[in-house]
């Protein structure tokens, strides 16, 4: 058997509000291996964010650990972390999160100039063709509609070929038939690279699109299935 | 990659999508400001001090009892500058015609003079066709003598008499009106007799025991500012019996009027750093919120720690050095608009621009940006990444306290640095700290206030709600404002007061003719002739003393490193009593007799030379006059205003000392310009040969042309203020804009109409321009007085109408400056603003 992309281990999570300590993720754990698509799914509040957060290494775990292209977590420091985000991760966030003084073409080359990429320019204007905005690139995100938006974000998360795309309900903000467009936009481009998925998300039509389906309820993980799925692979 | 071209980018996309305006413009307005008046300084007031050097016929006077050295001449030469040799000595002086014993002589200041003479200035030559006389080039010939009016009157001759001076006969070509070397001492000044210095061996005067004076009158015609290391090298050549002066050390008014246009300069550029500071920092804050999320992003694609702090820093680096930069461009373009509109300097005679205040103003750049944006860098690269997904995380402080002390300290820096006064640094640091926190407090109070108040309808209702909802903002924002309002009004109203007040210092009706060694018997009939003549001061008794010992121990003028405080305890003093504390005159620290009489109530002191002389309130200092000690404690300090231009003295003993001793009494009066006032004169010394009338109207005009030309150019500082008080009026306004963009579109998304909107948002900046407009016209009116009372010591006068304006204008400007920048809300659909902003 390969050795999984991204593990987690009795991952944890218990903040202190007000006085009482409150668990938002409790002895969570599960493994995915190189190619899968896999939607974490569960009510507002389950803790899906949460998890998304702590597997992405932009946060710490109470208890547990995390272990991502086989380096546990918890023995890097946040430098280090940044640096293994930078080599495998990509991110696409409910709400786009692009950088309101950034054109669309700067805002997808921002992660290539970070990793010291040579042709960022040219990349990023190739992504940017690859999601159908080739005539938008110098615009910013402000002159852009939301689904415009959306894909530029999904073309900065792919210009870094990162191993595991990370979406934090990437049709969160969008109309049904928008949301539709960028998430086939967003499996066609994950066919295509083979890069690992991981979708968090409360749209069951959504997570029916992958082949692996982790429920979460109140911070524990109440289900892991595997199902046909026509975006799976193979 | 390389981190600083990635800076370089993100800093030019920055640039291009309008984050930086406020900031840059911050910091290009504190450079400019100190550039232009760092530049100007450099260059006219140096020029201003040349022009006051007319009255000394040179920039400095050197002088000794004996030859002086070839030396100074050489070394003058030799580094640029030009000079030219006088001697002066008394001698009497009669017509050739005249018996020697008869009393036809008359003892005369006499000057001898040679080619170049005078450096600086001219001499007016008596024309009966020219009432205010003609000026000529050149000195008399070998064999020639120019007396001056007074002379010529006593002895009763004109043009073509012959004269005799020693054993030589000099025929008189020319009759002197008025001739430079007006600065010299007071008592010095006899009638004069200017004569070639070629001709001196010829009179046979310079005998062992015949005193004379070896001049040197050295100027710096070029442009470039050679005298300053002349003068280095000179004071380290001076010999005992040798002394440097400038005009500075001779006139008292000349002196202070300078150090008065300084002061104003320094101030108006400080005023204007501040401001610009309060811009940076303001500035530096919106940059820290809106690049939050650049920051999140950055550290979620992997940028570690220290590359995202470096990728700011870098960036403001780049800024800072850019914006200094386009800020002493500004400055050299400035200052050139000074120097052209002070008309009456000509820019050939001013030295080119240089390099230090180039240098300081750079440095006062680097430190506004390090000192306000900093701390906010810092908090910035030490976003947590887990903001990409939870914007609700709370915002990282920018540096705490250790951020507003960093800013103090820059602040305090930046006004020690500029305000070579620390008493009027001190006055406008505790001034705009003060006005910050009562601002602050009177804005959290008012605030309060409101909540009471009943309120119609729903806008009004929602407007100043949102002030109430956050007080700590409200009051911030409010004080902010209130500093740009206080700019503004300082600069307008108050400024033009100041301006007015200085310029006024100097009355109409100023006295324009000191009148001298009048005799205590004849004191009542000249008061008689002076009050005749002009409006005159009353005579006051003089008595000539020594300085021989303070505090017991006899006086070492060695002591003092300082040549004018060595010269100033050299010479003899003139020492009067009185019972009244004289006008223009003011106790710092002290005591004023108040009928108290004899040695035991004291002496006071003149505060400059106190200073000068190291003598503290307390001390006891012993004169020896016509042989007789006299011992007093310093009782008093005064401050005079020497500008008064009324006879005034350095020490003053209380009534019961001083009578018995020899006296001679001092007035002075104003006389009418013209003709009319040498035939006064002339009749004044034919009747008391013995008095002296000495014309300061020649000063007077100096002193006023100095004001008149440093008013124009604080004028034209003071427009960087203003810029200044209008960037921080917007960076304030801009500070909160996102957060009512926010709030407007939230609003409207609840069925708000744009007219409800409109006004909610009005009534708030109403209320708020208001009230900081009122704050502003109170700390204008507060810095007004404290500036005049304490610093330029001038009379202040109340303006009402800084309320007026500063109440009405405030809530003007602000509605308007804030509807302006929110203006664009009320188009956008509220779904854009929310998405962009949430």
């Amino acid at each position: 058997m390969t050795q999984p992309l991204l593990r987690a281990e009795q991952l944890t999570k218990i903040v202190t509000s007000g006085d009482a300590p409150l668990t938002i993720l409790d002895d969570v754990g599960f493994a995915i291996n190189p190619g899968e698509t896999v939607a974490v799914v569960g009510a507002s509040g389950s803790g899906k964010t949460t998890l998304l957060g702590l597997l992405a290494g932009l946060d710490g775990a109470t208890r547990g650990d995390v272990w991502l292209d086989g380096k546990a977590l918890s023995g890097l420091d946040e430098d280090a972390r940044a640096a293994l985000r930078q080599r495998l991760l990509g991110f696409v966030f409910q709400s786009f999160q692009l950088l309101p003084h950034l054109t669309a073409l700067e805002n997808v080359m921002l992660p290539l100039e970070l990793a010291g990429a040579n042709a960022a320019t040219a990349t990023a204007k190739d992504w940017l063709a690859r999601v159908g905005l080739a005539k938008r690139t110098t615009h910013y995100p402000r002159q852009l509609s939301g689904g415009e938006q959306q894909r530029v974000a999904i073309a900065r998360a792919f210009a870094g070929e990162p191993k595991i795309l990370m979406a934090d309900e990437p049709t969160g903000n969008l109309d049904n038939a928008t949301g539709l467009e960028v998430i086939d936009l967003m499996f066609r481009l994950n066919r295509e690279h083979g890069t690992t998925l991981l979708l968090v998300t409360h749209d069951v039509s959504l997570a029916g699109r992958c082949a692996r389906r982790l429920s979460l309820a109140a911070g524990r993980l109440v289900g892991d299935d595997r199902m046909d799925s026509e975006d799976s692979p193979g | 990659m390389n981190t600083l071209k990635l800076a370089w980018r993100m800093l030019s996309r920055d640039w291009r999508a309008g984050e930086l305006t406020i900031l840059i413009a911050a910091m290009v307005l504190a450079v400019a400001s100190i550039g232009t008046v760092g530049f100007f300084a450099d260059r006219v007031k140096g020029a201003l001090g040349k022009q006051a050097n007319l009255l000394l016929g040179g920039d400095i006077l050197i002088s000794g009892d004996r030859p002086l050295p070839e030396l100074f001449a050489a070394e003058a030469q030799a580094r640029g500058l030009v000079s030219t040799p006088a001697l002066r000595f008394n001698s009497m002086v009669r017509r050739e015609d005249a018996d020697a014993s008869a009393a036809g002589a008359v003892l005369t200041d006499v000057k001898a003079v040679a080619d170049r003479y005078p450096l600086r200035g001219t001499i007016l030559l008596v024309d009966p066709a020219n009432e205010s006389g003609t000026p000529t080039r050149g000195i008399p010939s070998r064999g020639e003598a120019w007396p001056d009016a007074r002379l010529a009157a006593r002895l009763g001759i004109k043009t073509g008499d012959a004269l005799a001076v020693g054993d030589a006969t000099l025929k008189v070509s020319a009759i002197v009106q008025q001739e430079p070397e007006v600065a010299s001492g007071l008592l010095a000044i006899g009638p004069r007799l200017l004569i070639n210095l070629d001709d001196v061996p010829a009179t046979n005067l310079l005998q062992p025991g015949n005193r004379a004076t070896y001049r040197l009158l050295v100027a710096d015609l070029s442009t470039r500012d050679v005298l300053d290391p002349y003068i280095k090298w000179l004071q380290r050549e001076l010999k005992a019996g040798q002394r440097m002066e400038n005009v500075r050390d001779l006139r008292p008014e000349v002196r202070q009027t300078l150090e008065r246009a300084e002061q104003f300069l320094g101030l108006s550029a400080l005023v204007a750093v501040i401001l610009a500071a309060v811009a940076v920092a303001l500035a530096a804050s919106r940059y820290l919120r809106r690049h939050l999320d650049t920051a999140a992003m950055l550290r979620c694609f992997g940028a570690p720690r220290r590359q995202a702090l470096t990728l700011f820093v870098l960036q403001f680096a780049v800024l800072g050095v850019l914006a200094s930069v386009a800020g002493i461009a500004l400055a050299l373009l400035g200052q050139a608009l000074l120097v052209a509109f002070l008309t009456s300097v000509a820019p050939g005679d001013l030295p080119a621009p240089g390099l230090l205040p180039a240098a300081t103003a750079f440095g006062t750049g680097v430190m506004l940006l390090f000192g306000f944006a900093l701390p906010p860098l810092i908090a910035l690269a030490n976003v947590p990444p887990l903001r990409v997904l939870r914007r609700d995380l709370p915002r990282p402080k920018p540096g705490g306290i250790v951020a507003y002390l960093l800013g103090a300290a820059v602040i305090a820096l930046l006004i020690a640095w500029q305000a070579q006064d620390a008493k009027a640094g001190a006055i406008m640091i505790g001034g705009i700290g003060g006005l910050l926190v009562a601002a602050a407090l009177a804005a959290w109070a008012m605030i309060a206030l409101l909540k009471r108040l009943p309120q119609r309808g729903a806008t009004w209702r929602f407007g100043l709600a949102n002030l109430r909802r956050r007080p700590l903002a409200s009051s911030l924002q409010i004080g902010a404002l209130a500093l740009g309002f206080m700019a503004l009004l300082l600069l307008t109203v108050v400024r033009g007061d100041l301006m007015e007040n200085w310029r006024a210092s100097i009355p109409p009706d100023a006295p324009n003719h000191f009148v001298l060694n009048v005799l205590p018997d004849q004191a009542d009939a000249v008061l008689a002739a002076m009050k005749a003549g002009g409006s005159a001061t009353p005579l006051y008794p003089m008595v000539r003393g020594r300085l021989v010992e303070i505090n017991g121990t006899r006086l070492d003028t060695a002591q003092y490193e300082d040549t004018r405080a060595r010269r100033l305890a050299e010479r003899e003093f003139n020492l009067s009593f009185a019972s009244e504390l004289p006008k223009s005159n003011r106790v710092v620290n002290g005591k004023w007799f108040d009928g108290a009489t004899g040695t035991a109530a004291g002496v006071s002191m003149e505060r400059g030379i106190a200073e000068s002389l190291r003598l503290k309130l307390g001390d006891t200092v012993t004169y020896d006059i016509a042989g007789t000690p006299v011992t007093a404690k310093i009782t008093s300090l005064r401050k005079v205003e020497w500008d008064s231009f009324r006879p005034n003295f350095f020490a003053l003993f209380a009534p019961g000392v001083l009578e018995s001793m020899p006296q001679t009494y001092l007035g002075a009066v104003r006389l009418p310009e013209g003709s009319k006032s040498a035939a006064w004169l002339s009749a004044l010394v034919q009747q008391y040969p013995n008095v002296l009338a000495i014309d300061v109207g020649e000063i007077m005009r100096q002193v006023q042309m100095i004001i008149g030309q440093v008013a124009k150019a604080v004028e034209f500082v003071f427009l960087f203020t203003l810029l200044g008080g209008l960037l921080v009026l917007q960076a304030a306004i801009a500070a909160t804009q996102d957060e009512r963009r926010f709030d407007a579109a939230i609003l409207r998304t609840l069925g708000a109409s744009r007219a409800q909107l409109s006004a909610a948002q009005n009534a708030e900046f109403l209320v708020l321009g208001a009230i900081a407009g009122t704050l502003g016209a109170a700390g204008a009116t507060a810095i007004g007085y404290v500036l005049s009372d304490r610093v330029f010591q001038i009379p202040f006068s109340a303006n009402p109408v800084v309320w007026l304006y500063g109440a009405a204008g405030g809530a003007i400007i602000v509605t308007l400056a804030g509807w302006l920048g929110t203006r664009g809300t009320m188009r956008q659909p509220p779904l854009a603003v929310i998405r962009q902003l949430a």
